[in-house]
């Protein structure tokens, strides 16, 4: 760990009137790490995810996003963010989309589109720039959103249960699409989602919370299928894709097929479990 | 009004929709039911020998359409011009205010009831004031008639456009760390577009009507309105129905260029 962690938080509280949403929380996010925040609906999982990208403001305690305030990251775009909704913009084409965020900042033509086509390419949809969002399936319409979140190239993305709506088999080929585009953009990831799967082969580590009041239970360690570059208090050499942080292995779908049938995938999917649980007592 | 015909080709996407609704096999049963109600028309007025003054048949009309033919088309043409100048005029305004008023919360509270107000006037009220003030020898009256007619629907259907906004939108609109200038842009401006077209389509026929209205009191005798009160003043029924048949045709031929239009600039659209 060399660089300012990706996203710091101390003591956050967060009230919403009387319904007290999150009490306490203290995360540390490293520098192109893949962390997820999983627990039951009103824990505060997206709330949490909302604070760290200036949506929402935290009623107490500090947060810091590549060292800046939040209000400051967002507006020097230091992160990307993908919502459970595609929320394309139906009237402009695919790669239009893909643009909008350097479209908004004033980048040029030219540059917009060539980036697009990168990001296209990226998410492997390069055929489809032309298309209409509407033309697309809902898990082509997230991986836009997607390419789009990635389009200023930023040191964060921020992802609130992008995958929700997806069916089943869709839901795990973008996973695996997902773990290789952090991989080779090395961005650091906040991922929200209520699936422990998901959140086991996504991560480096899986932050277990549970509700009324909103607290972290539990970090596990994840499948560390990322960069797996160990970052803030997380130990273990759990890891099952790689070892050594640099070096850019391709990581195939069939990599991340194996890993869902590992030892690993299956006492970390248990150790949520019960973090899960024992937040529910 | 979408929903795929039996001949609609698999996996066709949606942009195909509006196209399947202009097959003969979906236009003919209503051709067919528009020529029989005019057989029996003809059959009631021939046998039940009726008055040409209650209702002229359907051929003395045809006769007429065609005898009149050189006056229907330019009388059309002047009718056709001032529902088109007052509906750009009123579609323009009506959008204008609507964006002002989405913009601005002060104006939007001090314009929108005057806006709604207006759409409580009888243009029947306003079309002799309006050739009082501007002379009966100028076409102005007529396309103010029309234009204020426009305004409201269009004015209606563009606020409510412009304040929906899809919440996913807006936050990321907010994550963008967009001007409020850039979320009317990218987001409101162009989000708003179905509803503005809807608004011209239900505002365009209207236009036409105020138009002819507009014309029966007095001003230029020049149009389809004027003729059809001149020529059933002269006793000159099957005359005046083919003027009436003219009007008809210029309401339908707006109300086909405004669904065009809607159908041309949301193509590609879900919503």
């Amino acid at each position: 760990m060399t660089e300012a962690g990706a996203v710091e938080l101390t003591g956050v509280h967060k009230r919403f009137g009387d319904v007290h949403a999150l009490d306490g929380i203290d995360l540390e996010v490293g520098g192109g790490e893949f962390v997820s925040l999983i627990g039951p609906s009103g824990c505060g999982k997206s709330t949490l995810l909302r604070i760290v990208a200036d949506l929402e403001q935290p009623t107490d305690g500090e947060v810091l996003v590549g060292g800046k305030p939040p209000r400051r990251a967002r507006l020097d775009q230091d992160y990307g963010i993908a919502f459970q909704q595609a929320g394309l913009l139906e009237w402009r084409t695919v790669a239009e989309n893909v643009e909008l965020p350097l479209h908004v900042h004033g980048i040029g033509r030219a540059e917009r589109r060539a980036r697009a086509t990168e990001l296209l390419e990226l998410v492997g949809l390069a055929e489809f720039a032309g298309s209409r969002p509407s033309e697309l399936s809902g898990g082509m319409q997230q991986r836009v959103a997607i390419a789009r979140a990635l389009a200023p190239s930023p040191k964060l993305l921020l992802m609130d249960e992008p995958f929700g709506a997806l069916d089943e088999m869709t839901r795990e080929r973008m996973q695996a699409e997902l773990l290789r585009i952090a991989r080779e953009t090395g961005a650091g990831v906040l991922f929200v989602t209520h699936s422990i799967p998901e959140a086991v082969v996504l991560s480096d580590r899986v932050v277990v919370m549970s509700p009324r009041p909103g607290r972290i239970t539990e970090i596990v360690d994840g499948c560390r299928l990322g960069r797996g570059m160990a970052a803030g208090g997380a130990g273990g050499a759990g890891g099952v894709g790689k070892d050594s942080a640099g070096e850019a292995a391709e990581l195939g779908p069939a990599d991340v097929e194996d890993v869902r049938e590992s030892g690993t995938f299956f006492a970390a999917i248990t150790a949520v479990r019960e973090a899960l649980r024992k937040g529910h007592e | 009004m979408t929903r795929p015909g039996p001949a609609a080709v698999p996996g066709a996407v949606s942009v195909e929709a509006p196209r399947r609704a202009w097959r003969v096999t979906r236009v003919w049963p209503a051709v067919a039911f528009g020529i029989a109600v005019l057989l029996l028309w003809e059959l009631v007025v021939v046998i039940g020998r009726v008055p040409a003054f209650l209702l002229p048949a359907p051929s003395a009309i045809a006769g007429q359409i065609g005898a009149q033919f050189d006056v229907i088309v330019p009388t059309a043409a002047v009718t056709g011009g001032n529902a088109l100048a007052g509906l750009a005029a009123g579609f323009v305004l009506g959008m204008v205010l609507a964006v002002l008023a989405a913009s601005s919360r002060v104006f939007g509270e001090l314009v929108t009831p005057v806006v709604l107000a207006a759409s409580a006037v009888p243009i029947v009220a306003l079309a002799p004031v309006f050739t009082t003030m501007f002379g009966s020898t100028t076409e102005i009256p007529r396309r103010l008639v029309v234009a204020v007619v426009v305004t409201v629907p269009v004015f209606v259907a563009t606020a409510r456009g412009l304040r929906q906004v899809q919440p996913v939108h807006a936050e990321l609109m907010t994550a963008l760390a967009a001007t409020p200038w850039q979320r009317a842009r990218f987001v409101r401006l162009p989000g708003a577009v179905p509803h503005v077209m809807t608004g011209l389509r239900l505002a365009a026929p209207a236009a036409v009507i105020a138009a002819i209205v507009a014309e029966y009191f007095g001003g230029l005798q020049n149009g389809l309105g004027s003729r059809i009160s001149a020529a059933a003043a002269n006793t000159a029924y099957a005359r005046a129905w083919a003027f009436v048949a003219a009007s008809i045709a210029l309401g339908l031929l707006f109300h086909l260029a405004g669904l065009l239009v809607e159908r041309l600039v949301t193509r590609g659209r879900t919503a």
